[in-house]
C-alpha cells in the first residue's frame, strides 16, 4: 500500500477516535466560562489557550471535531443513499425512468450549491440536523452518475440474465448483485465527499449560519477567532489546522482507494 | 408431445440497426436434444435469451405448453422461469463474483421459498454431488474455481429449480479441450436421468452430431435449414451448411 494512503489512514482514524472518546481526551467542560482566564495564549494548563469568553480551546476542538466529523458522515450518508438508489434505479429500468432521473441531476447540477444551502438555511432554522439534510440533499449527483454508468455495464452480464432465469425480483437483482458489485468507485466518491462535506459545514459555520454557539463545530470556533485575530492567533490556528489536516487526510484515503481500484 | 413452439420470433436491435433474429419458427418435443448452430454473432445466443425472455422480442409469439410465454404477467412469468432455465457460456462472467458457491444455490431455493432453512443446504450439496462436485465447495468464491468446477456449478444452478427444458449456449466452447468432454458427458447423462428436454447452442458440427436428434443450421437471424442430424451431415442442401460442414472436416 502507498505510504500517503497509510499516512491518509492514520489521519482519518486519529480523528475518529478523538470524536468517539472526546469525554476522555477534553480536559475541561467544553462550555465553561472562565471570565478570569480570557484569551491565555496556549499554556501547560490550557494547551491549546482559551477564547475569548475563557473557555479551554482544546477541549472545544475536542468536541467540535464530534460536530464536524458527525455531520459529515451524516451528510454524506443521506447523499449516498439518494445517490446509489437513484443510479441503481437509472442504470437498470434505463429508457424513460432513466431519462427523468438523468434531467433532475441536471437540473441540480446547475444550481450553484453553496448559494442553494445559504438560502435553504436562511429559510429554515441553522441546527445541525438542517444542515446536514441539505448538504446531503445537494451532493449525490456524482455518486448517482458513477452508479449509473456501473450498472449499465453490469446489467449486461451473464450472472444477472442468470438472475433472472432464475425467477429473481428486480428488486433483489439491484440490491442483492447489483449495487454490491458496483460499490467500489462510489466508495471513492463516498471519501471524497466527506471532506467536502466537512468543508461545507466549516464554511458554513464560519459565516454564522452552520452550527450555533454555544455548541463548538471547527467552522464557528474559527469564526470566534476571526473576532480576535490578533490577540489570539491559536483562536484561529488549532482549528485551521484540524480542518486542513482531515480534509487533506480523506483525500488522501480516497486518492488511495481509486489507485488500488485501478490495479485490481 | 410439443414442449415449446416458437412462431416467427422477430428481434432488431435498434441502436446498431441489426435484425439479430429475423423471423425464428420452430417446436421442440418432449426429451429430444435439438441442436442449434451458426457462426459467432449470427443470433443463436440473442434467440437462447428471447425464448426465456430474459431480453424482450418484437414480435412473435413463444408457447409454451399451452402459454404464450411473451403475453403472460410478470408474476405468472417468473414462476413459469422454474421450468425453463439457461446454461451459460462463458462460465467467469455467469457466477456472480462477490458470492459463494452455496449462496448460489441456496439463493434458488430462496426465490421460490419451497424449501427451509436446514433443507436448503443439504439440498445444495446433493445438486453439487449431482454435478461431480462437493461439500467442499459450498463455502468457496466462484474466483476460486477453474473454468470446468464454475461451469459445473452453472449446470448445478440451472438444476435447482428442476426444470423440463434446458438451453445450452455453448457450454463447453469456452473450456479446455479435456475439460470440454466431462463436462459434454455430464450434460448427456442428466438429460438421459431426468428425461430433460435441451435446445444446445454451439458452432462446433462434432459436438452437435454426437449428442442431438435433430439440428437447425442459423445464418444472420434466419434459419437456413433444419432436420434430423443423419439428413443435414450426409445430405446438406443449402449452400451454407454446406460451409459449415467443409470447414468442420478440415479442423
Amino acid at each position: 500500500m502507498n505510504k500517503l494512503t497509510i499516512f491518509g489512514i492514520c489521519i482519518v482514524g486519529f480523528f475518529i477516535i478523538i470524536a468517539i472518546f472526546a469525554p476522555i481526551f477534553a480536559p475541561y467542560n467544553p462550555g465553561q466560562i472562565d471570565i478570569e482566564n480570557i484569551l491565555t495564549a496556549p499554556t501547560s494548563s490550557h494547551i491549546f489557550g482559551t477564547d475569548s469568553l475563557g473557555r479551554d480551546l482544546f477541549s472545544r476542538m475536542v468536541y467540535g471535531t464530534r460536530i464536524s466529523l458527525m455531520v459529515g458522515f451524516i451528510a454524506v450518508g443521506i447523499a449516498s443513499l439518494i445517490g446509489i438508489a437513484l443510479g441503481a434505479i437509472a442504470g437498470y429500468y434505463g429508457n424513460w425512468v432513466d431519462g427523468i432521473i438523468m434531467r433532475f441531476i441536471d437540473i441540480m447540477l446547475c444550481f450553484p450549491t453553496f448559494f442553494l444551502i445559504l438560502a435553504v438555511i436562511a429559510l429554515l432554522e441553522p441546527s445541525i440536523i438542517n444542515i446536514m439534510m441539505i448538504i446531503g440533499a445537494t451532493s449525490w449527483m456524482g455518486m448517482a452518475r458513477l452508479m449509473r454508468a456501473e450498472i449499465l455495464s453490469l446489467k449486461e452480464r451473464d450472472f444477472i440474465y442468470a438472475e433472472r432465469a432464475i425467477g429473481a425480483s428486480d428488486f433483489r437483482i439491484i440490491t442483492r448483485h447489483l449495487i454490491p458489485n458496483a460499490m467500489a468507485p462510489v466508495l471513492v466518491s463516498i471519501t471524497l465527499g466527506i471532506a467536502g462535506a466537512i468543508l461545507v459545514e466549516s464554511s458554513l459555520s464560519f459565516l454564522g449560519i452552520g452550527v450555533q454557539p454555544p455548541t463548538p463545530s471547527w467552522g464557528n470556533i474559527l469564526s470566534e477567532g476571526k473576532a480576535v485575530m490578533g490577540a489570539g492567533w491559536w483562536m484561529m490556528l488549532f482549528p485551521g489546522m484540524a480542518i486542513f489536516i482531515t480534509v487533506l487526510g480523506y483525500n488522501l484515503l480516497g486518492e488511495g482507494i481509486r489507485e488500488r481500484l485501478l490495479k485490481s | 408431445m410439443k414442449l415449446l413452439k416458437i412462431d416467427s420470433l422477430h428481434k432488431t436491435f435498434k441502436k446498431h440497426k441489426v435484425s439479430a433474429v429475423d423471423g425464428a419458427s420452430f417446436s421442440i418435443f418432449k426429451g429430444e436434444v435439438l441442436g442449434l448452430v451458426g457462426e459467432s454473432g449470427c443470433g443463436k445466443t440473442t434467440l437462447a435469451k428471447l425464448i426465456l425472455r430474459l431480453i424482450d422480442a418484437d414480435k412473435g409469439s413463444i408457447f409454451y405448453k399451452d402459454k404464450d410465454l411473451l403475453k403472460i404477467s410478470h408474476s405468472d412469468m417468473r414462476k413459469t422461469r422454474k421450468s425453463l432455465q439457461i446454461i451459460f457460456q462463458d462460465p467467469y462472467a455467469s457466477l456472480d463474483p462477490r458470492m459463494r458457491i452455496g449462496e448460489v444455490i441456496e439463493e434458488v431455493y430462496d426465490i421460490h421459498k419451497n424449501v427451509t432453512g436446514r433443507e436448503k443446504k443439504n439440498k445444495a450439496i446433493e445438486l453439487l454431488e449431482t454435478v461431480g462436485l462437493g461439500e467442499v465447495y459450498l463455502q468457496r468464491l466462484s474466483s476460486e474455481l477453474s473454468g470446468g468446477e464454475r461451469q459445473r456449478v452453472g449446470i448445478a444452478r440451472a438444476l435447482a429449480t428442476d426444470p423440463e427444458f434446458i438451453i445450452c449456449d455453448e457450454p463447453v466452447s469456452s473450456l479446455d479441450i479435456s475439460i470440454q468432454a466431462q463436462i459434454l458427458n455430464l450434460l448427456i447423462d442428466l438429460q438421459k436421468r431426468k428425461n430433460l428436454t435441451y435446445l444446445f447452442i454451439s458452432h462446433d458440427l462434432g459436438v452437435i452430431g454426437s449428442i442431438c436428434d435433430r439440428v437447425m443450421v442459423m445464418q444472420s437471424g434466419k434459419f437456413v435449414e433444419s432436420g434430423s442430424c443423419e439428413t443435414i451431415f450426409r445430405n446438406p442442401k443449402h449452400e451454407y451448411t454446406k460451409t459449415l460442414l467443409k470447414s468442420a472436416l478440415l479442423s
